[in-house]
């Protein structure tokens, strides 16, 4: 029997006026997993992780944390998670050790600080004020605070926006961390190579709604089945055998290389074999698979950066 | 409140001080000048005190400290409406009312960091004050010391408003001072006579019972004399914190 769910969202609604930001919205967070709810801005992440945490009241809808409500059962739910907002800030003149510190006293347990630091690669910086640390080092800290009271799930609201690739790519390695210790990630993210590179499962949401969830390969694998392989070679008959292949589509001609189109996981095999068989020479060989990029492009019509 | 939650309290009390003080402007600006201009003011005017005899002398005497008092209480009031709204604009409210931090805590916190910094000004005020006012001595500094926090604190609730309806951190300092610089005139704290509509409208001005209040109380007026204005202030502070606790926004 698999273990309960640790948050469990059912179709919950949430409007600002008359606009709809989130609408029967559904998903559940397995215990131990990076789960990613992903979507261009402004698709309704923010609030309904914000809903979750107990930070907004939904119109309709129920949500369970833990087997909590978040709203009315808001104290015996903050000891258990940790939470990281999009675009918090600290006072501008609070040391980094000061803020950790002010965290720890409000829990009833928590990990050593220093300890915490130290892991997060802060230790340099505990005496610095919040307004002299860099993007990467600010939303560590806000990491650092989140894990305080050591706590079984955690948030993260667009951790890694505006951070350059190599300080997010550190990043990643913390969230990594955080499931290894046995602790449950629930993410949001516009971008698609994070979610891909980081979550066990994702939610694609749009306008509100949530479009599928599944895992990124699950996801890739049934609503972007077509694939390509690129190959340069010189042979003449080339592109008439990998046309008589079963899992080729189409091939094109792109001047000196040919782009091979089709589905299925046999298709890269298939033209192995052909090159092999044919004993073509080859100076280029490359395959195209489909990311959770296509698959929003595919669901939406349109691109998540639009 | 439990003892985790005092603990929080306290904490963030003491950290809010620390970081006010890390702002030399800031803390310049809010406590060296009120005593500045109390202090240019008793000299400018002081010397002419010695021979106190005339009627506009001792509404001098009177007047200068109560302005001096009225003028800390509006400057605090507007440091916390600065504060709160660069906190709420910055989301540092936000992410601190995502802890197990009460939201109240939070704003309890600089209630109490403005009020230590009135009593600061104050304490500094009289010292600056003993050398044109020698008689200062017999002034029951304490008992204007409390009828100034109590004044403040109540006009605390109003900068709440303030806090609450304006966005922006930009435009709250502003019309902070705006709605309290129209009372002043009001207050009953210029020698002027007001004529019976604008007395009405003075009656409707919380300010005129911190005015008021004070006066009565460096004069060595006793408590007792001045319950209505104790009262008024306090009415004043419970319906604009109830206003404030519907209209307040923590982003």
């Amino acid at each position: 029997m698999p273990a309960a769910p640790v948050v469990r969202v059912s179709g919950i609604r949430k409007t600002y006026g008359g606009t709809v930001a989130v609408d029967d919205v559904s998903f559940e967070v397995q215990p131990g997993e990076i789960f990613g709810l992903i979507g261009p801005n402004g698709a309704g992440k923010t609030t309904t992780m914000e809903c979750v945490e107990g930070l907004r009241q939904p119109d309709r809808g129920r949500i369970e944390v833990f087997g909590l409500e978040p709203t009315t059962d808001a104290t015996a739910l903050q000891t258990r998670i940790g939470v990281q907002l999009q675009e918090a800030q600290l006072q501008k003149r609070v040391k980094v050790w000061e803020a950790v510190d002010l965290w720890a006293s409000l829990y009833p347990t928590t990990v050593d600080g220093d300890r915490l630091l130290d892991r997060l690669g802060l230790s340099e910086k505990r005496d610095a004020w919040f307004m002299t640390l860099s993007g990467g080092q600010k939303q560590r800290l806000f990491i650092a605070l989140a894990l305080i009271n050591d706590p079984e799930l955690v948030f993260l609201d667009e951790l890694t926006t505006g951070l350059d690739p190599q300080a997010r790519r550190a990043i990643w390695d913390l969230v990594r961390d955080i499931r290894e210790r046995g602790k449950t990630v629930f993410l949001t993210t516009h971008l698609m190579e994070e979610a891909e590179r980081l979550c066990d499962r994702v939610a694609i949401i749009e306008h509100g709604r949530i479009i599928d969830h599944d895992t990124p390969a699950e996801l890739v694998a049934r609503h972007c089945p077509e694939r390509s392989v690129v190959v340069a070679t010189a042979h003449d008959d080339a592109a008439a055998h990998f046309r008589a292949l079963p899992s080729v589509d189409t091939v094109t001609d792109e001047d000196t290389r040919l782009r091979v189109h089709g589905r299925g996981d046999e298709l890269v095999t298939e033209v192995i074999h052909c090159l092999s068989r044919h004993r073509m020479h080859v100076t280029e060989f490359r395959t195209e698979l489909p990311t959770l990029e296509d698959v929003f492009l595919k669901l939406t019509g349109h691109s998540i950066r639009d | 409140m439990s003892t985790l939650g005092l603990h929080g309290l306290w904490k963030l009390t003491w950290l809010e001080i620390k970081i006010f003080v890390r702002e030399p402007m800031g803390f310049i600006s809010a406590v060296g000048i009120p005593v500045l201009i109390f202090v240019v003011l008793g000299r400018t005017l002081g010397q002419r005190l010695g021979e106190a005899t005339t009627q506009a002398a001792v509404q001098l005497r009177v007047g200068l400290p109560v302005f001096a008092a009225v003028f800390i209480a509006i400057n605090t009031v507007l440091s916390l409406v600065a504060i709160i709204s660069i906190y709420r604009e910055g989301g540092i409210l936000k992410r601190l009312r995502a802890t197990p931090l009460a939201p109240v805590t939070i704003l309890v916190t600089h209630v109490l960091v403005k009020l230590l910094l009135t009593a600061i000004t104050v304490v500094l005020m009289v010292f600056a004050g003993r050398r044109y006012y020698p008689a200062g001595a017999d002034v029951p500094v304490v008992a204007f010391a409390l009828a100034l926090l109590l004044s403040t604190w109540s006009i605390l609730s109003i900068g709440f408003i303030i806090a609450s309806v304006v966005r922006t951190a930009r435009f709250a300092p502003p019309l902070g001072s705006l709605v309290l610089g129209i009372m002043l005139p009001f207050s009953g704290l210029f020698p002027i006579d007001l004529p019976p509509s604008m007395e009405l409208a003075s009656r409707a001005m919380p300010l005129t019972y911190a005015v008021s209040l004070l006066s009565g109380i460096w004069l060595g007026n006793p408590w007792s004399a001045h319950l209505g204005d104790i009262a008024a202030l306090l009415v004043v502070f419970a319906v604009c914190t109830l206003i404030a606790s519907r209209v307040f926004r923590w982003e």
